[in-house]
């Protein structure tokens, strides 16, 4: 097999500079290289992976790029693949921030991202309402998302308390009342 | 200082990051814009927007701008600014890469215990609070302009916010598609 660290950060830089639109417009490009070509792993760990990969906070390219590297070639495997998927959005964007500063106030840019910003907040708006059905959120449970949302639009409250005790609920209904229904 | 905010600021959030990269969006806004005033709400619109017209996760995109941002606004120099911007990045994907390698090594067989999926049914839900939560955190006067200032701005905001809903909820019209349209309508209707 050739150098797998120099492979693993190729395919990843790869997977980071290509794909548009974030974690799961990934998924099938990431297959296709680490399933597919590579052979690094089966098609049904990858399947593990995606599920696991899901359940653990951060971004899901980042989380999937640091198990592969890890799985191949523990620590410094690790270290290739993740500096591959991070640093085509981190040099990309650090161009922007150089220059968009001197940009910004120009009347031509200011008014074009005045008509882009209504449009971001549709696009965060718009996949609540699938979100919600693929969390199985019925009659019963849709006052978790809804007191959720309240909670930090209206008091401010820090997502991250929101997190913490909806996890807590969900262990304690898991343990309390789950078992007598 | 500065740095070592930054570094506790997003490596809290890639801690609790949970539902990716829209669920991250509230936890980034509560820190950057209300905790820290590193940016300003039109500010951090504009790196959504951005992120959502460049390669990669969301997350990533915003550590990236907000830690060269926020040591530029604090008046200090470009590679001071640069070193920002890696800071917050690595804080960003440091509980990840600790997370996925502890899972890799002796977790993998535990994420399908009753107990993960547990706390796991109550997250989801929540995550989709989040989500709801940071849009509408994002309909200020600042993004979309109010009736007493600027009606004619407000009114246009309002067409182009339902346009892309219905746009791309019910046409399916690419978001990037969609970005571009809006910032056509921007310069045709707001210049």
């Amino acid at each position: 097999m050739q150098n797998f660290y120099l492979a693993a950060f190729r395919v990843f830089f790869k997977i980071g500079i290509f794909t548009l639109g974030g974690g799961y417009a990934m998924i099938p490009q990431i297959e296709a290289e680490v399933v597919n070509r590579h052979k690094w792993m089966t098609r049904e760990e990858f399947l593990d992976l995606i599920a696991v990969a899901q359940s653990c906070p951060g971004a899901l390219a980042v989380n999937m790029s640091v198990f592969i590297g890890y799985r191949m070639r523990k620590l410094a495997g690790a270290i290739c693949a993740t500096l591959g998927v991070t640093l085509p959005s981190f040099l990309i964007i650090l161009l922007i921030a150089m220059f968009f500063h001197q940009f910004q106030d120009n009347a031509v840019v200011a008014s074009a991202f005045n008509g882009i910003r209504p449009a971001v907040v549709a696009l965060i708006a718009a996949p609540v309402f699938t979100l919600a059905k693929s969390a199985r959120i019925a009659l019963t449970n849709c006052w978790i998302p809804v007191g959720s949302a309240l909670l930090i639009w209206l008091l401010g409250v820090n997502p991250i308390y929101v997190l913490v005790v909806a996890g807590m609920c969900g262990y304690l209904y898991g343990i309390l009342i789950k078992p007598t229904e | 200082m500065i740095y070592l905010q930054l570094f506790l600021t997003f490596f809290q959030i890639g801690l609790f990051g949970f539902g990716g990269g829209y669920g991250m969006l509230s936890l980034i806004q509560n820190q950057t814009v209300y905790n820290h005033a590193w940016l300003t709400a039109p500010e951090f619109t504009n790196i959504v927007a951005i992120s959502q017209m460049t390669p990669g996760p969301i997350s990533i995109n915003a550590a990236t701008y907000c830690g060269y941002t926020a040591i530029h606004k604090a008046g200090m120099g470009e590679w001071a600014s640069i070193l920002g911007s890696a800071t917050a990045t690595c804080a960003l994907v440091l509980p990840s890469f600790i997370l996925m390698i502890l899972i890799c090594r002796v977790f993998m067989k535990y994420m399908n215990t009753p107990t993960v999926q547990n706390i796991m049914s109550g997250l989801r839900p929540a995550v989709v609070g989040l989500i709801a939560a940071a849009a509408l955190l994002l309909m200020t006067p600042e993004n979309f302009s109010s009736p007493a200032i600027n009606p004619w701005n407000f009114w246009v905001s309002i067409a182009i916010f339902v346009a892309t809903f219905v746009g791309t909820k019910f046409v399916k019209i690419n978001p990037m598609k969609m970005i571009s349209w809006a910032a056509f309508a921007g310069l045709m209707l707001l210049y």
